[in-house]
């Protein structure tokens, strides 16, 4: 059985909404009496729910909710969730930036929290001394800065300007040497806010198989907090979703980043997706509702390699010219895969309610979940970009027995034509 | 999991408060962050500028000079036998210790709060720093006053330090308690209200002139109403500032039970800034 380093019990936040001033000091006063009494918190008893887009009723309201969970050695735990789910307060509770309103966190090992890379670096001071300065305030002494200096500055890249102030510093390499410095911390466990997003692709690229090594090499405890779905999964181990501040999904990360993507957003898993009338006020060109099917059948429900996926656009062309129609396919990581547009198709000339329509033929998808975008261009000028208008799932063709089972890799898996020439 | 092993959990995160839940051991181990922190306050503070650590010497040299200009010649307060300048430099140099340690201190969570966002360390290491570095400031500062000390001696003034002069370490000591409770007490308590910053600005230049640091005290009692003379003699600062110029100069006055007066009070203060700051510094990023 494998060791519990770190385990969250009922973990709730609860912030105060609106400005500090003379309302809340007659809170502090009701709390202080209410603590004087031995009675509880009465504030902690209300709160909404974390739901950033409705209209706040309450004062209080609930960052965090009952989060319970536990982190094995040297596991990597993912956490995901939308903008203001909560991830962030939970990595802030986690690093005791703050504390948490109720529950209890409770940990075999040292944390060392990565919020921010660079944090305390001073402008004045050289690259070296601001190594060893970002270094101890991240919990490393002297003697483990020493020991791994050279590697530090050889993995910053900086080697050159580290007797230089880093006020000097462009910002990219600024970042660098901060999570050079990062890179090298050993505590017992890990905690990374989305820090990967920073420098140029190389240094991404570094940064990424840094983190690797770090998690699958030296067997460390990880928590790690992302927006990019594609690190999660090669990182983690296990995952939890966060919502509105409370935990809507712990499991394997394939599922829980799958069950992450099917919630976030409404429209997932639409063949219909009806625009928002409002944007294209006062626009020559208004779109009323894209609509995803397959051939000979309008449900949407079991696409299959085998089938012809067909894509509709219903368009109100209010003026004669070309508009220029693109739909712009993303896996369910969010990652790019192609861009088709109308450019070959002649639609000058006519106005009205019409509907563009395209068909991408069978076997050109790999099994898997595609969402698409669209963007209308008039003149070459961007004129609308709607992202993740609509999705849907592709899944495997009928197979014979014998063969092969897994899934391939890779988004599409067109079929091509192969022959052999003789020579 | 076992219940024996719930036993071996290394700290927890919860909301509860402990009052005195110091922590030393951490402390410790961050000691390398401390002895940095004191490096970058000290080495930054003139960097880019020519003069340097000279500047250093000239605040207190200025102030002495405008003090004796202006309270000894134009306002006539007597020192007795000391000279003037020597006098006010003496004052002038506790007196700015103690300032730096209280201002440096009591702003420590709100100038602090983006290092203190994002990442955990004894928060207490902060003002210490600050303390600690303000001790190389001031050893530097107490540099010229041996300087002119010895100028004097030479010239033929009578100076003599006395026994006394062994308190001196605690005396400092003292002055680092006061500045370090205050401004600690203040630094927590203006995380959510802010009034008491406003406070701090103009309070200290005033409270320098109820601690008898231009002038002594045995002239406050001659001149000044009854009360005034008590607040400035029952004001520990004011103890600190004449034992100082006791044990250097041999002036003023000195007394074992005024000692421990202060003593007490500023060991209270600093334990009572110690409580607050720490009771502040687990959720304060929040009101901040």
């Amino acid at each position: 059985m494998k060791n519990i380093i770190l385990k969250a019990e009922n973990i709730s936040k609860q912030y105060r909404l609106g400005q500090v001033g003379t309302g809340t000091i007659r809170h502090d006063f009701n709390r202080f009496w209410h603590k004087v009494r031995g009675k509880e918190d009465p504030y902690l008893k209300v709160g909404a729910v974390n739901d950033r887009s409705s209209q706040a009723k309450e004062e209080y309201v609930w960052a965090l909710r009952d989060i319970n969970f536990e982190v094995q050695e040297g596991e990597v735990l993912g956490i995901i969730g939308k903008n203001g789910a909560g991830k962030s307060t939970l990595l802030k509770i986690l690093s005791r930036v703050t504390s948490p309103s109720t529950g209890v966190i409770k940990t075999k090992g040292r944390i060392a929290s990565l919020l921010e890379v660079g944090t305390g670096f001073h402008p004045e001071l050289t690259g070296l001394e601001n190594i060893f300065l970002n270094g101890a305030i991240l919990g490393m002494n002297r003697s483990e800065i020493t020991d791994k200096l050279e590697e530090i500055v050889e993995f910053s890249g900086c080697k050159m300007y580290i007797n230089t102030p880093v006020k000097r510093y462009s910002s990219g390499m600024r970042v660098r040497l901060a999570f050079a410095v990062a890179a090298y911390l050993e505590p017992d466990i890990l905690v990374i806010d989305e820090v990967l997003a920073v420098g140029d692709a190389e240094f991404q690229k570094k940064a990424i198989g840094k983190m690797q090594d770090i998690s699958k090499g030296d067997g460390r405890t990880v928590l790690f907090v992302s927006h990019n779905m594609a690190a999660v999964k090669s990182l983690c181990s296990r995952a939890i979703v966060l919502e509105n501040g409370i935990t809507i999904y712990e499991g394997v990360t394939e599922e829980a980043v799958d069950f992450y993507l099917k919630s976030s957003s409404n429209s997932k898993l639409q063949n219909t997706y009806y625009f928002d009338q409002d944007l294209f006020k006062g626009k020559n060109v208004v779109l009323k509702k894209i609509f995803i099917y397959k051939e000979c059948n309008d449900n949407i429900e079991n696409i299959s390699r085998e089938d012809s996926v067909l894509f509709e656009i219903q368009v109100e062309k209010r003026y004669s010219e070309k508009i220029g129609l693109a739909l712009r396919f993303k896996d369910d990581n969010g990652n790019y895969l192609f861009v088709t547009n109308n450019e070959d198709l002649e639609d000058g000339g006519i106005t009205g309610n019409i509907i563009y329509c395209m068909k991408i033929p069978p076997f050109f998808f790999n099994e898997g979940t595609f969402l698409i975008d669209i963007i209308v261009h008039q003149h070459r000028k961007l004129i609308i970009e709607e992202n993740d208008v609509a999705s849907f799932i592709v899944t495997r063709e009928k197979l014979a027995l014998g063969d092969w089972m897994g899934k391939s890799k890779g988004a599409l898996k067109p079929k091509f034509k192969w022959q052999i020439i003789k020579c | 999991m076992t219940p024996q092993e719930n036993d071996t959990w290394l700290y927890e995160i919860s909301s509860e408060k402990k009052a005195f839940d110091l922590n030393l051991k951490e402390v410790w181990r961050y000691r390398d962050l401390l002895i940095l922190f004191v490096k970058r306050d000290i080495t930054t503070v003139y960097k880019q500028t020519i003069l340097g650590p000279l500047w250093y010497f000239i605040q207190p040299l200025f102030t002495s000079v405008i003090f004796t200009l202006v309270f000894n010649n134009l306002g006539s307060i007597s020192t007795g036998s000391t000279p003037p300048f020597l006098f006010n430099l003496a004052g002038i140099t506790a007196w700015n210790y103690f300032t730096a340690c209280f201002t440096g201190t009591s702003n420590t969570f709100r100038s602090n709060a983006g290092i203190f966002g994002k990442v955990y360390f004894p928060r207490v290491i902060m003002p210490m720093s600050v303390t600690i570095s303000n001790l190389m400031k001031f050893g530097i500062q107490l540099l010229i006053f041996i300087i002119f000390y010895c100028y004097y001696l030479l010239q033929g003034f009578q100076l003599s330090p006395n026994l006394h002069l062994l308190l001196f370490p605690v005396y400092i000591v003292m002055m680092a308690l006061l500045g370090l409770g205050l401004g600690m007490t203040i630094s927590s308590m203006t995380t959510k209200y802010r009034d008491l910053n406003v406070l701090v600005g103009f309070a200290v230049s005033l409270l320098m002139y109820v601690s008898a640091v231009p002038y002594p005290l045995s002239e406050a009692r001659k001149k000044l109403p009854d009360y005034a003379a008590d607040l400035v003699a029952y004001n520990p600062l004011t103890q600190i500032i004449e034992g100082f110029r006791y044990m250097l100069l041999d002036t003023g006055s000195f007394s074992w039970i005024g000692f421990l007066y202060v003593l007490s009070i500023s060991i209270l203060l600093f334990l009572i800034g110690l409580v607050i700051f720490n009771r502040t510094e687990k959720s304060f990023i929040d009101t901040v």
